[in-house]
């Protein structure tokens, strides 16, 4: 079947739009740690696509020297990289309480090319390959358009994990000392209430998160020391368009522009690559808190 | 022979409190015995904030010496000085505007047993119960320093250091406020107040001391308000 006025068949539209939905996933999933962080720590984590990539080759090191397969991963990844944020706030990031935004920014990049740097020492720059589960492998034909199996998963997977962050976030006692801190910390914690294991706790669970988006992404991209890298500028877009630490911000606008993106692909190859850069410009121009964001 | 009650429940002794690097207490002394309604008087700038937000722990840097019950709290955090009984109802009245109503006034955590039951904080704030789930910002004045005080009832902390509860208020509400303030002491709570309405203030206090350039330069009771009246103007400069 096709569509007459611009000739593009309805296979290579909702293929694209699938393409879409995944960077959505991926970007709704970076964005929204990269959100929970700015909101409780003040800082602008540029080690997140170093962390998310470190997640990737966790899921790999857990296979090839362990033989604990993805399903594993997807439970143990986080939780390894959320413990090593909890050291990299306890050690480093404490410390920049109260200082300019420039500095947390200054650590974390450094901390990024570092972490990046030595994996790149080690694996140079080709990909890991790391297989589909089994369980996932295969498609199914929706009679439009053919779904492989894993990337229907990691749609819906990202989106019940965005959801169910959402919700702890805005709905649950947890969240809302989060939200009180996020606010007022002093106050807070003059109610009893630990804010700086919070804070601790609050980098740890940001992340996790990218590390679970590292280990959906490796079957998709394979495993490189620079998988975050290149990835993270873009996320970077999503926030300053949804508006740095709105939560559902981030996941909407994270997966509204990995759909933009993706239908770019269709009508204006050329452009789908600077798109979400366009779509930035144009936000801080007309509304310079993000779509989503508190004007402060 | 000292009996348990003539132990003051909260304790200060030389207390200084800096912000950065600008000294603010210079030494404090007084004390709050369990069951009385102590009013700080001074001008503005006097240190009176300070003072309690330094008993809290929330103050940059302190010395000398913050006893309650006997515990000093000199080298601890304020997380750790809320959980031993104390309870702040500040200034700005610290509502937050991402939480609604209802999670304002449940966020402060039970510190110890004995706080009051939601339905008496209603019967108290009527106003509170119809409006669980509006936006905490979105409430009136009167009704936000309704809530600030009202989420520290539940939480069992005994001593209660509110922070001007009358600052900006039409009189029914300033009376509303009065009348709480009767019925918590009657209830056995320890409050210790900051007020610039010194009117307002000998219609619940029990004894007052006042403040000047971050030090306490007097302190009376009650029944002693008319005989310090002149003092009182000159200090206040009323
Ligand atoms: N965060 C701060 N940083 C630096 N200085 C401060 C800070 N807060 C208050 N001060 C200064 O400390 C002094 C005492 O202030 P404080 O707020 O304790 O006074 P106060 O007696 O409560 O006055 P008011 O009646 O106006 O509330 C003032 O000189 C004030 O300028
Ligand atoms: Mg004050």
């Amino acid at each position: 079947m096709m569509i007459p006025i611009l000739n593009i068949s309805t296979q290579a539209l909702f293929g694209q739009l699938l393409l879409g939905l995944i960077n959505g996933a991926f970007y709704a999933l970076l964005s929204l740690g990269l959100a929970v962080i700015f909101g409780m720590l003040n800082i602008v984590n540029f080690a997140h696509g170093a962390l998310y990539m470190v997640g990737a080759f966790c899921a790999y090191f857990l296979l090839n020297l362990f033989g604990l397969g993805y399903w594993w991963a997807l439970l143990i990844a986080p939780i390894v990289v959320g413990a090593l944020g909890v050291v990299i706030e306890r050690t480093m990031l404490q410390r920049l309480a109260g200082l300019d935004h420039l500095y947390g920014l200054l650590l974390t990049f450094g901390l990024a090319l570092i972490i990046q740097g030595v994996f790149q020492n080690y694996f140079g720059s080709s990909g890991l390959p790391y297989a589909i589960p089994p369980e996932l492998q295969g498609g199914s034909n929706l009679g439009f358009m053919y779904l492989p199996n894993y990337r229907g998963w990691v749609v819906v997977f990202s989106l019940v994990v965005c959801l169910a962050t959402w919700f702890m976030i805005e709905r649950t006692k947890l969240g809302a000392y989060l939200r009180a801190a996020t606010e007022n910390p002093s106050l807070v914690r003059a109610f009893g209430i630990n804010v700086p294991l919070m804070i601790t706790l609050t980098y740890g669970f940001g992340v996790g998160l990218a590390a679970l988006a590292g280990v959906l992404a490796a079957p998709i991209n394979q495993v490189r020391p620079l998988m975050g890298a290149d990835f993270i500028i873009v996320v970077f877009a999503v926030v300053v368009i949804g508006g740095m630490g709105s939560i559902m911000g981030s996941v909407v606008t994270g997966f509204m522009l990995g759909v933009v993106e993706g239908m770019t692909k269709v009508f204006w190859p050329e452009a789908s690559n600077t798109v979400v850069f366009v779509i930035m410009a144009v936000v801080l121009l007309i509304k310079p808190a993000g779509l989503f964001g508190r004007t402060a | 022979m000292l009996d348990a009650t003539s132990q003051p429940l909260l304790e200060l002794a030389g207390l200084q409190a800096w912000y950065g690097e600008s000294h603010i207490l210079h030494g404090v002394d007084l004390d709050v015995r369990a069951g009385e309604v102590v009013t700080l008087l001074g001008r503005n700038g006097a240190g009176k904030t300070t003072t309690l937000k330094s008993i809290m722990g929330m103050v940059g840097k302190r010395a000398g010496s913050v006893r309650f019950e006997g515990t000093e709290t000199i080298h601890m955090s304020s997380d750790r000085i809320a959980r031993l009984g104390i309870a702040l109802c500040p200034e700005e009245r610290g509502i937050f505007s991402s939480l609604n109503v209802e999670e304002n006034l449940m966020l402060p955590p039970q510190v110890r047993p004995g706080g009051l039951p939601l339905d008496q904080i209603f019967d108290l704030f009527p106003n509170l119960k119809e409006r669980l789930s509006s936006q905490g910002t979105k409430l009136s004045g009167g009704e936000q320093q309704m809530l600030a005080i009202g989420r520290i009832l539940r939480t069992g902390a005994t001593l209660l250091m509110l922070d001007e509860p009358t600052e900006g208020l039409a009189p029914v509400i300033i009376q509303q406020i009065g009348h709480t303030i009767r019925k918590l002491k009657a209830q056995g709570f320890t409050i210790l107040l900051v007020e610039q309405n010194f009117r307002f203030a000998s219609t619940v206090a029990d004894r007052y001391y006042v403040m000047e350039h971050g030090k306490i330069i007097d302190g009376f009771a009650n029944s002693e308000l008319a005989a310090n009246m002149d003092k009182l103007h000159t200090y206040l400069g009323v």
